[in-house]
């Protein structure tokens, strides 16, 4: 059997539509297979996975923070990608904003007041701006790759909570424990509905952010000026627009969201910084991106079912057992189904079955189709 | 001198995996295909190898284990990007998260087991002569197949029909496909060699480096490897030059780490990460230099025009 691509006329607006549910669906059977060869009846283990963890208020207080920062720094990876910039190194970003944000809080525990997190997060933004300006300033001045750089630049951010947890920031009286003193109450972020459940800012946050993305990318002439960079980089020249100011621009635009994720997720749901502060938003935030096919709306809901997968792969280990990797895998095989399926929207797909590919029949059949194409 | 020989010896085991993945993935990219997915498969391809040496005993199942898993790995990464046209870097992206999360599942079981290892070779007489009987005779089985690798890549992309065919799908498969060449289906032979290469070296980390399964052990090894074949503008033998600085920088931090210098650890352990920023700047800067020698459709998608 061959798989055989015939280019569509045009976009195909039923699969844009189609195809992230397709790919959900798809994972579901996946995940199926993957449930059942270990062990487990994949009915009781998806009711575990994806009803039980929404299925009370506060669960979905916790449903929404983990789709913050998810949302927060997909929005932000979206425009990059966009214009065919490609930043993944949002999990270091994540870092810094969370580190910059923490100055305040862990150095001047006795600055109190409402001025507080608002500083806070502008800091986080300006943490996470300026450690992805690092791969954009190396890309402009010296064409370095930035898929490698941005990448390196996670361990390095890693590495450098690690040493400010155990060295100069641990918390004198934590009993060695490697991480900072808990931060005051001026420097938490509200919770929105305290009777209710967990949920912070930070969720807003994402959602202001999501909206205001959508705004520009689809109201703005700088959303413009991205799709039409990222399409076409020769038509955006002539144009007059500058490709190395779109990329500062996108990678600025992104670690300070990341930046902001970063922050919101230690001052509101976590209290402190820790040696490890993110089970891989910043990762997983790329598949949400895709998910939501780059469009922020879409990404809202796509951060939904991704910080799903997350509580999920808790709720599984803790009833079944099974490694809360799984939601690692679930995320995985997300991504792949979502890459797959956009194929439909540029191409039909067909299959040419081994009996249909003696050499004249094959060639005879596919000529006239093309031609339609055209 | 014995000093000497250790730290050499221990260099020499630190770039073997880097090696192997980057000769695997120069030869994808040769063809015009960027998989981004290496640490994916390198971090399946240790996983398997552990698994299938400790289930077995046997270390050299656990290794031919390791080339398969990788192999099989990457087929994926091949249907979708050749046979649906998928976006190559969000398929490799996606392939290196899968195959994280895969590992750390299927790995679960593994933690804190006593692993295998690949003994030495060990030839009587030659291997206890001092100092070149443990460096040339002494070593692992996967170094001196790293060492032939990088040989045989050399020899089959600049010496053989079928590599100069290769090469010139790299540099423009529209040109290509019209000469009547299935550019499809070298391409596929490449990422699943590539795939091959990446999933021996986990082989290497899981069944020689430390051997004992540690999730996430690759530590962004996968990613080195990419920016090694950068590095050596796609030429085999500064790719071997290239592992091999990598590996005393990987080594050299370790042993500083030992000694108690006066550095926090962690800045030491993220030098690897650095130097291959500042490699990746080093070489970009000379823009005549990658340009002649990048293949000229390296990750885009293509469709035969039928």
């Amino acid at each position: 059997m061959r798989i055989e691509l015939v280019k569509r006329p045009q976009r195909s607006a039923l699969f844009s539509m189609l195809s992230p549910f397709i790919a959900f669906a798809l994972t579901i059977i996946a995940g199926a297979i993957m449930f059942a060869l270990l062990g487990v009846n994949p009915l009781n283990a998806f009711e575990i996975y994806f009803v039980e963890p929404i299925s009370q208020v506060w669960q979905l207080h916790e449903l929404a923070i983990k789709a913050a920062p998810l949302i927060l720094i997909a929005v932000g990876l979206s425009v990059c990608y966009k214009a065919n910039i490609w930043n993944i190194g949002a999990e270091g970003q994540f870092i810094f904003g969370a580190i910059f944000g923490s100055i305040l809080p862990v150095l001047f525990p006795q600055f109190e007041g409402p001025l507080v997190i608002p500083l806070m997060l502008l800091l986080g933004m300006v943490g996470g701006a300026l450690y992805a300006s690092i791969p954009a300033l190396l890309k402009t001045r010296f064409s370095t790759n930035e898929i490698l750089t941005s990448l390196m630049l996670v361990y390095v951010a890693q590495l450098f909570l690690d040493w400010l947890v155990r060295g100069p920031w641990r918390d004198p009286q934590g009993h060695g424990f490697p991480q900072t003193i808990q931060f005051g109450d001026s420097a938490v972020l509200p919770e929105l509905m305290p009777d209710a459940g967990r949920a912070n800012w930070g969720f807003v946050f994402a959602l202001v952010a999501a909206v205001a993305i959508w705004l520009m990318m689809s109201r703005m002439l700088k959303g413009f000026e991205v799709r039409v960079l990222g399409s076409s980089p020769r038509a955006g020249r002539f144009a007059g627009f500058g490709f190395n100011r779109m990329v500062f621009f996108t990678f600025l635009l992104s670690g300070a969201l990341a930046g902001l994720a970063g922050i919101s997720e230690v001052s509101g749901a976590i209290g402190q910084l820790q040696p490890v502060i993110s089970p891989g938003y910043g990762f997983t935030a790329i598949i949400v991106a895709f998910l939501g096919r780059l469009n922020p709306l879409g990404i809202v809901a796509a951060g939904l079912v991704l910080a799903l997968t997350y509580l999920g792969g808790e709720a599984v280990q803790s009833a079944l057992g099974i490694s809360d990797k799984v939601a690692r895998v679930f995320q995985g095989m997300l991504l792949f189904f979502v890459l797959g399926c956009d194929t439909l929207i540029h191409y039909r797909i067909r299959l040419i079955g081994m009996a249909l590919m003696k050499p004249n029949g094959a060639k005879l059949e596919a000529a006239p189709k093309l031609e339609e194409a055209r | 001198m014995d000093i000497t020989v250790n730290i050499l010896l221990t260099i020499a085991t630190a770039a073997t995996p880097l090696l192997i993945a980057a000769i695997g993935e120069l030869v994808v990219e040769r063809s015009g295909v960027l998989n981004l997915g290496v640490e994916g498969m390198m971090i399946m391809g240790a996983v398997g190898g552990f698994g299938a040496g400790y289930l077995t005993g046997s270390p050299w199942i656990g290794l031919l284990a390791a080339i398969i898993v990788g192999a099989l790995f990457s087929l994926l990464f091949a249907v979708m990007t050749l046979s649906l046209a998928t976006n190559q870097v969000a398929t490799g992206l996606s392939l290196t998260l899968l195959g994280l999360g895969l590992s750390g599942m299927i790995g679960t079981s593994f933690v804190g087991q006593p692993g295998v290892r690949l003994p030495n070779l060990d030839i009587p007489g030659i291997s206890s002569i001092p100092v070149v009987g443990k460096l040339i005779f002494g070593q692992d089985p996967v170094f001196y197949i790293s060492i032939a690798l990088t040989a045989a890549v050399m020899w089959f992309l600049f010496r053989t029909r079928t590599g100069l065919t290769l090469r010139s799908i790299g540099d423009s498969h529209t040109s290509a496909h019209a000469l009547g060449i299935k550019v499809i289906r070298y391409r596929y032979l490449a990422v699943i060699f590539g795939g091959a290469c990446a999933g021996l070296a986990g082989g290497h980390l899981s069944l020689v480096y430390t051997p004992q399964w540690v999730e996430n052990m690759s530590a962004g090894r996968g990613w080195i490897a990419l920016a090694l074949v950068v590095f050596a503008s796609w030429r085999p033998w500064r790719v071997l030059a290239g592992a091999y600085i990598f590996g005393a920088v990987w080594i050299g931090q370790l042993h500083a780490q030992a000694f108690g210098i006066p550095v926090p650890s962690q800045f030491l352990s993220s030098l690897p990460y650095l130097a291959t920023i500042v490699v990746l700047v080093l070489i970009s800067r000379n823009k005549r230099l990658t340009m002649m020698n990048t293949p000229a459709s390296l990750g885009q998608p293509f469709v035969p025009d039928r």
